[in-house]
């Protein structure tokens, strides 16, 4: 097996977010990977007029205005709220993306918008990806695996695991950046005990989804997390234990 | 007797119910014991595939939330929600529920699946996290990328992530 050069990267922000792609192979350079690149870009962007909370003219902002009904909504809107319902159920709730009545689908539309992104990137013959926003990311390689540090939730600065990724996606959930904001949406409540959740899963969609509703599951996060199938991943609780799953 | 609408699999319920093709199937089942309690009372438990469970019902009563509109009126008015027991199944317990809205599936719900200790956990070889004190590179592990707790653009600066993007970008 070939040692890969080091990667070639790129950032945008994107949704408020950082997007950083990272590139080994034939085409880790050159137009095409250009033009793949203003594709995820673009393709974020499309996702972000559609389901930003901050962006008054977006479909959501709408819909939470009564300016248009669900029924109205594109397609995307009714495929995001179909997976924000599957979390929901299979959380007993404590997963949801309404609150008050008003919709928040932030929860769902990251991974699920990289993910879509990451289409455009396939495309790149004899060429390994890596595509990241926000600490999500989706990743493949021909080679050797690309190496994924996972932070510290308790320190930020630091990581606190490692995991190889030949072909998969890793989201994590946790307050380290954002201080809490994230809760059961049960009882309104900062979920005890958990300080972050970290899941592997084949798509982004579903890493992003099960990271964030098993953190707001708190002290279940882990005997729920055990119980899905196709993933693995790490929690680490508010005392600084860990658990693998 | 009833016309089963399109149901609402996740990817687990799709794994299950392909595993039904050669193992006992648990969500056959509660399709066949759907029927039987749309058209009688929900206590009743009466399954008659060659099941390992019992079927036993829990029901709530309580409204099942739709995922799709029903078609058209049912003769049955049943709603509510069913969960069958646990059934063994090689790869380790398996346990569904069924939402029914009018005598309709609404939702199939995966309320216990394996756990990813069996031979799903060889099917999918996925990499399990390797704890950073478990191994000797400490924080000088060499990595590509990292993954963390969400952050925005303003926290991106002073992140890990941001160092590895500068590295590259140099």
């Amino acid at each position: 097996m070939t040692i890969p050069t080091a990667p070639t990267r790129r950032v945008e922000h994107v949704m408020g977010l950082p997007i950083s792609l990272a590139l080994r192979g034939r085409n880790a350079e050159g137009p095409a990977a250009d033009i793949a690149w203003r594709a995820v870009l673009y393709s974020l962007r499309a996702a972000d007029h559609v389901f930003s909370t901050y962006r008054a003219d977006s479909v959501v902002s709408r819909l939470n205005r009564g300016e248009i009904a669900l029924d109205d909504a594109p397609t995307e809107v009714h495929e995001v709220l179909a997976i924000a319902e599957r979390a929901r159920r299979a959380t007993d709730g404590a997963f949801s993306v309404w609150r008050d009545g008003t919709l928040d689908p932030s929860g769902v539309v990251k991974g699920w918008a990289v993910q879509r992104a990451s289409a455009a990137l396939r495309d790149l013959p004899d060429t390994d990806v890596c595509l990241a926003a926000g600490g999500d990311l989706v990743a493949w390689s021909a080679h050797e695996p690309w190496r994924i540090g996972i932070e510290d939730p308790r320190d930020p600065t630091g990581l606190i695991a490692t995991v190889p990724v030949t072909d998969g996606a890793v989201a994590s959930s946790g307050t380290a950046h954002r201080g809490t904001h994230l809760v059961d949406a049960r009882t309104g409540a900062a979920p005890a005990g958990i300080a972050g959740v970290t899941v592997l899963a084949a798509s982004l969609t579903d890493a992003d989804v099960d990271a964030t509703a098993a953190y707001a599951l708190g002290p279940d996060a882990l005997t729920w997390l055990r119980r899905r199938v196709g993933r693995t991943g790490l929690v680490v609780w508010a005392d600084g234990t860990t658990a693998t799953f | 007797m009833v016309n089963v609408p399109p149901l609402r699999f996740d990817r687990g319920a799709r794994r299950i119910a392909l595993w039904g093709l050669t193992t006992i199937s648990t969500v056959a089942l509660l399709f066949s014991y759907k029927t039987s309690t749309s058209s009688s009372t929900a206590s009743e438990a009466a399954p008659s595939a060659t099941g390992t469970t019992t079927g036993t019902t829990t029901t709530t009563g309580a409204t099942a939330t739709p995922v799709a509109p029903a078609s058209k009126a049912n003769s049955s008015t049943y709603t509510g929600t069913v969960t069958g027991t646990s059934a063994d199944t090689r790869w380790g317990p398996v346990q569904v529920r069924v939402s029914v809205a009018s005598g309709r599936i609404t939702a199939v719900d995966v309320v216990a699946e394996p756990d990813g200790n069996g031979r799903d956990r060889e099917i999918n070889a996925q990499a399990v996290p390797t704890l950073v004190s478990e191994t000797l590179q400490a924080q000088s592990a060499q990595i590509d990328m990292v993954s963390g707790a969400t952050y925005t653009s303003e926290g991106y600066v002073a992140s890990l992530q941001s160092a590895l993007d500068q590295a590259g970008l140099a």
